[in-house]
């Protein structure tokens, strides 16, 4: 059996500060080495201050993802030596001597199978080396503290995917919880990292490290699961190793550094006292924490009605249920949920049409309310949506410069019901003797109106007109 | 003018306009210049100090408000931060470090007029008990100065019993600044471990260290305290003492009071002058209507050993920074060669400290951490538990802040298990987080001797009234400088 288990590292990006100081948790617009103080740089006599809020978010996290929870948390140093590690040690935290991270085990659902996390941690990131050079001989290599410090919560699961599709599976749910939660933006370049441990029935543990974001995890999970299964297939022995992802060949590469002998010497950071984490502050943190997906998802079933895949998909992302919360109405909202799921994910289906979107959540309240009085067919609504989304304008506005407003007038609807009875003799003998196939009559008046007849009104007359 | 008198004195000569700080200060100034050369408290000298002090006269005459210290010149160990201040730490490593930012201390000094006359030496990073392992040569003792000043604050203790300061700020992670307090018979206090923001302080043993006031008098040091204790974001491990005045009622004197005698601290290895001065200031603290008792600590015989292992492990993760690439590094145009430059790295950090690193990286490492860290982790432990419950009993503990007197400089420096042992009655405030203090007592051959009291946590005020009342039964030669 394959067995897969996940080590994934999550900045907290949604934080102000960083986990000791107060520069930006949000480092990615500075220039090099600008977003630093004494104590992210680990300048001589400096000390960590412990962020709370982290400490809030992480716990958070812990708990949306059924971990338990111990009533005091302690950091402990992680000491190894690299150039993008200020002071040579990691500040991180630690279960060996009793759980004493934010997060103990803990069980996530995954579709009808259970994944059991292990533990979660809070933590702080490196800085980042940044490579540049020729070749390999003249290589230079540069140092940008500004995420140094920066929040990261590690989430360790146990090795219980069986296939890339689980893995897949699973960090979709993750990537929407944490998001859900306001703590981190997954899209962000280098905003979630992983590890893996991947192994085949018959062969050795092999660990994956350095893979960059979630899309390429699965990636290399399933590159490493078909090397291995080659190497087996060929009666070669799977070595007990650590492999690396490079990302531009999207392959995985022994590595030859000895990093599994590394011995980190954990011992209590004595420069954060433990925090305790109690009944009463927990009970704050879990009133604070935003509805969950599942009972969003349900609300939207049960209250308005949605159907089960659209309340699912529109529930998952924090960006679509946010405008359908701010937008709809008891009344409008399988409307607006519709037209956020089959029209608007379309439009803005990258960050970069997210966040340039000019759509506000009363666009979205105007065109529902008016598919729903027959002001506008859903054709035109489409087409107006479009418009907003690129230029902000009111939807009154696009609906008379651009000619979007349905044709209710009977007597300018009836000439072009005439012309089209006198267009498709066949078709109206068909219809006179199978109802049914009016339907592509309705069609017909929809194609020369451009979609903004009144469908009931044409319905109706077209009707009147056959018999 | 009178320079040899006490911070308080000072202020009050100074606020009443009998002295000038201006006067006080360049006064000083010339006592180092004519002293120091021989003594070598000094690392580094503030040459502003005479202007600034000039300022602070024209702020009281023209009325300003004006802070507490009216002027008064205090040195600082080279382990903490003066914003563009070199802050050596006594080390080629960090020879030209200059701190972007004022430690704590510093801002509050700085705050109530304090002038900081420079910056004075110390074991390099704090290790070490005589100044010897200074990269930049030892202090001298200056009632002897064959004989070593104690340490790590040895500049401290020097530069305050010189008449080169006032009062200064040391660093105590063993006994550091209680030590060369007693070497040189100067008052050392170290504070309940978090009564004093450390942030700033150049980090050896960050779990039990404290800075700590050496002072010509107790109430000095209370004074001291009052401006530099407190809350401090920047050190999550401060803790609030509700703006205490520890200088109020430090007269209450010590009556009905227990105090218990550390039997472990006066037993084997004692110099016979160091216990008779022992016992002769246990009969003083009698007759003052104290009642005093032995007591068994018996974890103390391995304190020492506890201190080494947990201070090691610390320091090699503290001083990992320090490796020549970051600090300390030679500039060339060309770069070098990242396995052979790294391979000279921490060649600048000298035997002392290279030590406790290799020291530092093997007892808390895996296979090993069970027999060394973790037991010295139980030793802690326990050795807290057993003075939590000895202070159920008695309101204050003592003992001779060292067991011996000043010895030799380059008697031991090739000892360092014999150098360890002197720490003896000494770290066990520091593994315990407890107050202590140090206070001169007696003068045997010419060579001063200290007396320790130690209080339980946050009873500061009361150690401070106790040893001010012991203080004035004491009447000491003047130093021969």
């Amino acid at each position: 059996m394959t067995k897969i288990g996940l080590e994934i590292h999550s900045q907290l990006t949604k934080l102000e500060s960083k986990l000791f100081c107060s520069c930006k948790a949000n480092y990615r617009e500075f220039e090099p080495n600008t977003n630093i103080c004494p104590i992210c740089m680990g300048l001589p006599g400096s000390l960590p201050r412990l962020n709370q809020k982290a400490v809030e978010k992480a716990t958070m996290i812990a708990m949306a993802l059924n971990c338990s929870t111990p009533e005091k948390i302690a950091f402990f140093r992680k000491n190894y030596f690299y150039p993008d590690l200020p002071k040579n040690f990691q500040i991180t935290q630690l279960n060996i001597y009793g759980d004493t991270s934010v997060g103990g085990t803990g069980v996530i659902m995954v579709g009808e199978k259970k994944i059991r996390i292990t533990r979660i941690q809070l933590e702080e990131d490196p800085g980042r080396l940044i490579y540049e050079g020729s070749s390999e001989k003249n290589q230079i290599t540069l140092v940008d503290y500004n995420r140094a410090g920066t929040p990261l919560v590690e989430i360790v699961t146990e090795p219980d995917f069986e296939n890339p599709k689980e893995v897949r599976e699973f960090l979709n749910i993750l990537s929407d919880l944490l998001e859900n939660l306001d703590v981190s933006d997954p899209s962000l370049e280098g905003a979630m990292r992983a590890d893996a441990n991947v192994s085949i029935e018959g062969g050795n543990k092999v660990e994956i490290k350095n893979i960059g974001s979630f899309h390429d995890l699965e990636k290399a999970v399933h590159f490493e699961i078909t090397r291995q299964q080659s190497l087996h297939s060929r009666d070669i022995p799977i070595i007990q190793e650590t492999r690396h992802w490079d990302d531009k060949r999207k392959i995985t590469i022994s590595s030859r550094s000895k990093e599994e002998d590394l011995d980190y010497r954990y011992f209590l950071e004595g420069d954060i006292p433990w925090v305790r984490i109690g009944k009463d502050i927990k009970e704050k943190l879990k009133s604070e924490m935003p509805e969950s997906i599942n009972s969003k998802k349900q609300r939207y079933v049960s209250k308005y009605g949605i159907p089960v895949q659209v309340a699912d998909v529109l529930s998952s992302d924090k960006f679509y249920s946010d405008l359908f919360e701010a937008a709809h109405t008891q009344e409008n909202a399988k409307e607006v949920a519709n037209i956020i799921t089959t029209d608007l994910m379309g439009l803005a289906d990258t960050r970069e049409k997210r966040e340039s979107s000019k759509l506000k959540p009363s666009h979205l309240k105007a065109i529902a309310d008016s598919i729903q009085s027959g002001k506008i067919a859903r054709n035109s609504a489409k087409n107006a949506l479009y418009e907003i989304v690129k230029t902000g304008k009111e939807l009154s506005d696009i609906i008379s410069e651009l000619d979007l407003g349905n044709v209710s007038d009977e007597s300018e609807l009836s000439k072009i019901i005439e012309s089209i009875i006198s267009e498709e003799p066949q078709a109206v003998e068909q219809a006179k003797s199978n109802p049914q196939t009016i339907n592509y009559l309705v069609g017909k008046v929809m194609q020369k109106t451009k979609g903004k007849a009144d469908p009931k009104l044409t319905l109706d007359l077209l009707k009147k007109q056959i018999q | 003018m009178n320079i040899k008198i006490s911070a308080l004195q000072f202020t009050r000569d100074v606020k009443s306009g009998n002295i000038s700080a201006e006067d006080f200060v360049a006064k000083t100034m010339e006592q180092i210049q004519k002293i120091d050369g021989n003594l070598h408290a000094f690392l580094s000298l503030n040459d502003k100090a005479v202007d600034q002090a000039r300022e602070i006269d024209k702020k009281i005459k023209s009325g300003e408000k004006i802070g507490q210290c009216f002027g008064m010149p205090i040195s600082i160990k080279d382990n903490i931060c003066i914003k563009d201040t070199k802050t050596t730490c006594a080390s080629k490593m960090l020879e030209n470090f200059i701190a972007p930012y004022d430690a704590t201390v510093i801002t509050k000094l700085k705050q109530q007029d304090a002038i900081f006359v420079g910056k004075v030496n110390l074991d390099e990073f704090a290790m070490g008990l005589s100044t010897e392992f200074s990269a930049y040569g030892p202090s001298k003792n200056p009632w002897n100065t064959d004989y070593v000043p104690g340490g790590s604050s040895g500049g401290s203790a020097v530069s305050v019993r010189a008449f080169e300061c006032v009062a200064s700020l040391g660093s105590d992670t063993g006994g550091s600044v209680r030590n060369p307090a007693s070497f040189c018979s100067t008052v050392g206090y170290k504070p309940t471990y978090g009564l004093i923001s450390r942030y700033g302080l150049i980090s050896y043993a960050n779990s039990i260290e404290q800075i700590g006031p050496l002072t010509r008098t107790v109430e000095d040091a209370a004074f001291m305290l009052n401006l530099i204790a407190g809350l401090d974001s920047n050190d999550n491990t401060t803790i609030d003492d509700n703006n205490m005045d520890y200088l109020k009622d430090i007269d209450s004197g010590i009556e009905g009071k227990k105090i218990g005698i550390i039997k472990e601290m006066i037993g084997e290895g004692i110099d016979p002058s160091v216990l008779s001065a022992t016992k002769d200031a246990i009969s003083k603290l009698e007759g003052l209507g104290a009642t005093c008792e032995e007591i068994s600590l018996d974890m103390v015989k391995y304190s020492v050993a506890a201190y080494y292992i947990i201070t090691a492990t610390e320091a090699g993760s503290n001083l990992a920074r320090y490796d020549n690439l970051r600090y300390g590094y030679d500039f060339s145009v060309e770069g070098y060669e990242f396995n052979s430059y790294i391979e000279k790295a921490r060649k600048k950090l000298g035997p002392e400290v290279t030590r406790r690193m290799i020291l530092g990286g093997f007892v808390p490492s895996a296979g090993h951490a069970g027999k060394y860290f973790l037991k010295a982790l139980k030793v802690k432990s326990k050795l807290t538990r057993q003075i939590n419950d000895a202070f159920k009993k008695f309101d204050l503990l003592i003992s001779p802040t060292v067991p011996i007197l000043p010895f030799k400089i380059g008697e031991k420096i090739n000892d360092p298990v014999a150098l360890f042992l002197i720490d003896i009655n000494t770290v066990t405030a520091n593994l315990t987080g407890k107050p202590a203090i140090s206070i001169p007592y007696a003068i045997s051959n010419g060579l001063p001797i200290g007396i320790q009291l130690v209080a339980n946590s946050m009873n500061d005020k009361l150690l401070l009234q106790a040893a001010h009342a012991l203080e004035k039964t004491v009447k000491l030669p003047e130093v021969p400088v």
